[in-house]
Order: structure tokens, then C-alpha cells, then sequence
């Protein structure tokens, strides 16, 4: 049996390999990667017979073209997207059988950002930290996909589905992000939760895997409190820069940072965030202030 | 200490200073050992927070810590690392006429202290050091370097860091050493992980690449 590979043919302005990303090794200053459309990789991996934590490709706006160098299964998910195999119109969101040498070819975004590429057997690249994501903050794991570059695949754990195409949620017209508050809320001036659920903002340009950027009203800071000294961050993090225009954190997000987080994102509102394109209105719901549990000790 | 929730899965611990990070540290270690603290994916250690990240319940894990008081982390605990620095850094002449020494005397005074891996940051294995008394503190340089060398040992602060990679950096260069700071076949795989003593020693130009690290477990 010839070895199960794709050879990348055209690899797209950006295309990475992620899988559910490095857990447990934040306190070394390890970002924890990982597909920024978790529900998006999932359903790919389901598609072709993948166990759930199976690396598979994530693309951005543009697309990539794999050469099937063995019989696989592919699946394309996330942002809407023409696919082609050897020049015929094939599914999005469905199990496709890939003859050896027939060329898979997933052409720019329609609608949304990051596409998801599952092949049957997953992308089994060595593990970095546990993990196969490219982390592109610190440079780990896999680095962007290149022409010509082989990947190897895995041995096919299950069955691809038997099914139609499944419904996905559509990229969002306007995002709609919760907030939680704190635990910087009070670095802000009065008002500034109020004025952040009131105000409109739009998706940057700017953005990327570390962090979704917004333009929009600047949040000013209480003056006089002085340098936040560095602390953890987590995923969904709103980070407020010296400029006051947040940054909503993903999954490249810097391990500690020292701007004020004025609340957090949940983590289930951010597949919908990495798949607005910019210029998408983003408005927050922002939740009341939740006591601690134990505020003072 | 201040308790505060970070979204739906994360507490925020925050205390007075570092020392108080270091006891914290201790406290949450033991938790996790005799599994009192419960299921946290993430302890991410701070200059003066600890961040507990993928909590299932935080409200109730913050109620652990109503009657926490730190206590003096003991001299000599953790494992001790030694790494040797052939010190010629570019700013070392200018942090030695800041200190009002020579050169020679201000290698001295860096190599004489026991330092404690406070918390990781920055980039993957990069240690904030502390140990280095206040009064020797000094800001970052004006301008950054675009290209700071792997093992460049530097100051920023209190802080002494150890650049594990080449990367663009503002810190004052000490010197630099030859241990291999990250290596991710190894586990973990960073050296120097919070809670680690360091002493540098002055390593001649010659030897830096032949030393080896040599973690001891001297409790």
C-alpha cells in the first residue's frame, strides 16, 4: 500500500494545521492554538470517520489545492466555499472519496474566513507539546502550508458518514459577542460597560489567530492607576490597548499581557467571530457583574 | 487576597507581590497533588496573580480561598538550576556605571544572589527571575532590539530574564549562556518553570557551549 499523503499543491494565503490545540502548558508561555471554528473541525472530522481530536487544515479567505497521493476521504466545513475534485463541482460539508492522484481543489471564501479541510486518518505531522496545531504567536508546531510540501496522514479510524450535506451555522451579518465583565472592569471610567453595550463596532481588517480587532468608539481608562502588571489571559480575553480599541483574544492569544481585560467572550460566541469578515458589525451583550464567590479573604 | 472571576471557567487570585505569588504557588501545588483544588486545566502564575483557567465551578473554587494568608516560602525549596553566563553583554558597561561599579563588581553582585523562577511569559520557556534586591532595578532599554541572540541573559526591572530564542527584546543585556532553555522533546520543556532556583555563575567564552544543566533535587 502506497503511503497515505496529500501533496499540497497551491497552499492559499494562509493555511495551517490545528487540531483541539496545547493544554496545560500556559504556565511555560504556551499559547494554546487549536482551530479557531472548534464546531467547524469537529464536524469535518465526524465527516470522514475522524476521532474528534484528528488535525485537520484551516485555511483563511483563500482557499488550498491537495493532491490525494492515496484513496482518501475528504471533507470540506466552515466558511462556505466552492470545492472542486480533478475540475467537477463536488459537496461542501460532505464525505468526498478521492481517488489516488485526483486533485482537491477548495476555492476562495464565499461567505465567512477559515474553511476546514478533514482527510480520513487526520494530518499526522509529529506532535509539538501534545498538540499539531501551528501556533503562529510562538512559532510551534507545524509552520504554514507550502507548495510541494507532503503531508502524512493517519490510519482511517472509523467509517466516513453516510449522510447529506449537514446544515452549519451561516457566518454571522452582524456578530453578536457576550461579555462577562471584569476582572478589569473597574481600570475603565465610569460608564464604560454601558457605553460598550450602546456602542457599534466593526470587524478589523487587522485581526488574525491571536485576536479578533474592532474599530469602533475607544474605552478610556481611569487616569492615574499606573501600569497593570502582567497576568493571565484566557481565551475570549477583551483586551484594551493604550489606543482603546478592544481585542478580542483567540486561540494564539499571548499567555500573560498587562493591558487592562475589561470581560471575557465566551468561548462558544468565538466560531462565529473567527468567521466574520471585516467590516462585520459586532455589537456585545454585556451580562451582569458576577460576585466572585468569596470576594476578599 | 482579591478573587476575581475571569468569564464563566477562570478565578483570578490576585496578592501583594511576588513573594506572596511564590506561597500561592505552593498552596495550589498541594491541591493539585492531594487533589483538593479540583479539576483546573491552567495554572498561570503572575507577577502578583495566580490565573486558575478551566474551572468547572468557580464560584465554588473561589470559596478555597476566604481564609488563605501566605506564608513564607522556605529558602531552598524547589529544584536548583545553575546556569553559567559568559558575561559580555552590550549593556553591561552601562548597568555598571548605573550601579556606580565596575564591571567585574557588577558581576558579582548578579552572580551572588539566589534567584526564583517567578512566572513564564513572553515566549514559550522565558523566565521572569526575581532575587535581584530592588535597589539594582532598572528599566527597559529606550528602543528594543529587533534581534536578541537565544541565551542572552538580561535585566528589565526587578527581573532578570533568560531568552530562550532569538527574538526582539528591550531588556539590558547581561551576557549570555550556552544551556539549552527550551526543548520541546524534553518534559517539561522549558528549564527554568516557576517555582525553580537558579544561580548564574561567570562562565569563561570557552566553556558556555560544553556546560550542561544541571537540575539537582536538593530539598
Amino acid at each position: 500500500m502506497s503511503a497515505r499523503a496529500v501533496e499540497v499543491v497551491a497552499p492559499g494565503p494562509l493555511t495551517t494545521v490545528q487540531d483541539a490545540g496545547r493544554a496545560g502548558v500556559a504556565a511555560l508561555g504556551v499559547p494554546r492554538a487549536g482551530a479557531l471554528d472548534q464546531p467547524a473541525r469537529a464536524l469535518a472530522n465526524r465527516l470522514v470517520g475522524n476521532a474528534p481530536g484528528a488535525a485537520v487544515l484551516e485555511t483563511t479567505l483563500g482557499g488550498v489545492s491537495l493532491r490525494a497521493l492515496a484513496p482518501l476521504v475528504a471533507a470540506v466545513t466552515g466558511a462556505p466555499s466552492p470545492v472542486r475534485v480533478d475540475g467537477c463541482p463536488a459537496a461542501w460539508g460532505a464525505p468526498l472519496r478521492l481517488a489516488a492522484g485526483a486533485l482537491l481543489e477548495v476555492g476562495p471564501a464565499t461567505d465567512g474566513v477559515r474553511a476546514y479541510v478533514a482527510l480520513d486518518g487526520g494530518i499526522d505531522l509529529p506532535p509539538v507539546l501534545g498538540s499539531r496545531s501551528a501556533d503562529l504567536l510562538s512559532g510551534l508546531g507545524p509552520a504554514p502550508l507550502a507548495a510541494g510540501q507532503r503531508l502524512p496522514l493517519g490510519v482511517p479510524a472509523g467509517t466516513p458518514c453516510r449522510i447529506e450535506p449537514l446544515p452549519q451555522p451561516a457566518p454571522p451579518r452582524e456578530l453578536l459577542l457576550r461579555l462577562d465583565p471584569g476582572p478589569r472592569d473597574d481600570w475603565f471610567a465610569a460608564g464604560t460597560l454601558p457605553l460598550l453595550a450602546a456602542s457599534r463596532y466593526a470587524v478589523s481588517p487587522d485581526g488574525n489567530r491571536i485576536g479578533l480587532r474592532l474599530t469602533g468608539p475607544p474605552l478610556v481608562r481611569r487616569p492615574g492607576l499606573g501600569e497593570l502588571p502582567s497576568e493571565g489571559m484566557v481565551l475570549g480575553a477583551v483586551q484594551v490597548p493604550p489606543d482603546g480599541l478592544p481585542v478580542v483574544f483567540l486561540a494564539d492569544h499571548p499567555t500573560t499581557g498587562g493591558y487592562p481585560v475589561i470581560g471575557v467572550v465566551p468561548a462558544a460566541d468565538l466560531a462565529a467571530a473567527a468567521q466574520a469578515r471585516p467590516g462585520t458589525p459586532v455589537r456585545f451583550a454585556v451580562a451582569a457583574r458576577r460576585p466572585a464567590g468569596a470576594d476578599r479573604g | 487576597m482579591r478573587v476575581h472571576r475571569v468569564g464563566r471557567s477562570a478565578l483570578l487570585l490576585e496578592v501583594a507581590d511576588d513573594s506572596e505569588v511564590a506561597s500561592l504557588l505552593d498552596f495550589l501545588n498541594e491541591g493539585q497533588q492531594d487533589g483538593t483544588l479540583g479539576a483546573v486545566a491552567e495554572v498561570v502564575p503572575a507577577a502578583r496573580t495566580v490565573l486558575l483557567d478551566g474551572v468547572a465551578e468557580p464560584g465554588l473554587l473561589a470559596k478555597r480561598f476566604a481564609d488563605w494568608r501566605p506564608s513564607p516560602v522556605p529558602a531552598g525549596s524547589g529544584p536548583l538550576v545553575e546556569v553559567p553566563v559568559v558575561y559580555d553583554g552590550a549593556d553591561l558597561p552601562e548597568l555598571a556605571a548605573r550601579w556606580g561599579v565596575s564591571e567585574a563588581e557588577a558581576v558579582r553582585i548578579h552572580t551572588g544572589q539566589e534567584y526564583r523562577v517567578a512566572f513564564c511569559g513572553f515566549a514559550p520557556g522565558f523566565a521572569y527571575l526575581t532575587g535581584l534586591p530592588e535597589r539594582f532595578a532598572v528599566p527597559r532599554r529606550d528602543s528594543p532590539r529587533t534581534r536578541v541572540p537565544a541565551g542572552s541573559v538580561a535585566l528589565a526591572g526587578r527581573y532578570t530574564g533568560v531568552y530562550p530564542a532569538a527574538s526582539p527584546g528591550g531588556w539590558q543585556l547581561l551576557g549570555r549562556t550556552g544551556l539549552p532553555l527550551w526543548d520541546e522533546r524534553r518534559d517539561p520543556a522549558a528549564l527554568l518553570t516557576p517555582g525553580t532556583r537558579v544561580r548564574f555563575t561567570e562562565a569563561r567564552p570557552t566553556e558556555d557551549r560544553l556546560t550542561e544543566a544541571r537540575p539537582t533535587e536538593d530539598r
